[in-house]
């Protein structure tokens, strides 16, 4: 019944760093649960990070796991998916190192359609630096360096994969347990690029800032704002006014990966 | 129901009382920064406390 984590995690690592009530804990247990799932061999799976708190998940996991410059995650899971093509590759990391500081890695891995899982944990804000605003930081918030409100648009992070050219995009959030390592297996399983967005809690540098009292209110914010993809269908506008949208967001199947195409050129230039 | 034990790993539990805010049968409560038991014969093993708890710091025990 209990479900065993421990097997997965390299001994003597917890407690972990991450505040109380932070939700990157529970983005791991997912992912723990769904890499037990689609039966990865740790040997032949490769977590790779850049900086930042959720970043901090890969050194905690018992695999291959490489904590990268700051937001070139999606750059260094290239690199190593192009080496092994028979890697299974896995990317971690926050909306601040993964769309502002490395937005460009971010769009271009999207945009190859390479063979790889990122796992985006947005918590909208940059939590380990002190709280400055990300561009998923929601207009009008308040961050440590924007505490009259946050005069930028954000960023819909899933919008921007699909437009990039990712061919798996999912959105779920840290209040939704089971969906993340549902969601997470279909990345795994999917041929190409698969972006999910984990919308996440920053208790400590979010929500005290923003009116969320404890982590709680955080939580059932979360749970509350998240509307599944089919029942969006059915609502109008405004009923979907400061909501998200949760489940599959876009999957096509159709667009060639990557790695295929580059083996293909080799054996082109090799002149078979 | 019965037949739930819960287990409690203190030195990972940093208290913030997710679990006991979600649990649907009030079987948790928080003493201070430490989540505590007093109610295990209610649990109906629903899994949410442990699926939630971001510090590996409670399980769900089927006896």
């Amino acid at each position: 019944m209990a479900y065993d984590y421990e097997k997965s995690i390299r001994p003597g690592k917890l407690p972990h760093i991450w505040c109380p009530g932070c939700g990157h804990g529970i983005v791991m247990k997912g992912l723990i649960r769904a890499m037990d799932t689609c039966g990865l061999d740790r040997k032949n799976t490769a977590v790779v990070s850049g900086i930042g708190c959720a970043s901090r998940l890969p050194g905690y996991l018992d695999a291959c796991t490489l904590h990268t410059a700051h937001g070139r995650a999606a750059a260094f899971a290239t690199g190593v998916k192009m080496a092994k093509p028979e890697m299974n590759v896995i990317c971690c990391g926050g909306d601040g190192d993964g769309t502002a500081i490395g937005g460009n890695h971010f769009i271009h891995a999207c945009r190859r359609n390479i063979d790889m899982t990122y796992v985006l944990m947005n918590n909208f804000i940059y939590g380990m630096t002190g709280g400055q605003f990300s561009p998923c930081t929601p207009t009008g918030a308040k961050a440590s360096t924007t505490p009259y409100g946050n005069p930028d648009p954000i960023f819909d992070i899933s919008k921007l994969a699909i437009g990039a050219g990712a061919t798996f995009v999912a959105r779920t959030t840290a209040a939704h347990p089971r969906e993340i390592d549902k969601l997470i297996v279909q990345g795994i399983q999917h041929k190409g690029m698969a972006i999910i967005e984990v919308l996440d809690d920053c208790p400590t540098t979010y929500g005290r800032r923003n009116k969320f009292r404890s982590v709680i209110d955080m939580m059932k914010y979360l749970k509350a704002s998240a509307v599944p993809v089919k029942a969006a269908s059915k609502m109008t506008a405004e009923q979907l006014e400061g909501k998200f949208l949760t489940g599959v967001l876009f999957h096509d199947t159709d667009k060639p990966e990557y790695c295929a195409q580059y083996a293909d050129i080799i054996k082109k230039a090799q002149g078979a | 129901m019965s037949g739930a034990r819960l287990e409690i790993i203190e030195r990972n539990c940093k208290g913030c009382s997710i679990c006991v805010e979600f649990c649907p049968k009030n079987v948790l409560e928080m003493d201070v920064f430490l989540v505590t038991v007093p109610r295990p014969e209610d649990c109906i093993k629903c899994m949410q406390c442990e699926l939630l708890c971001p510090d590996f710091a409670i399980k769900v025990h089927d006896e």
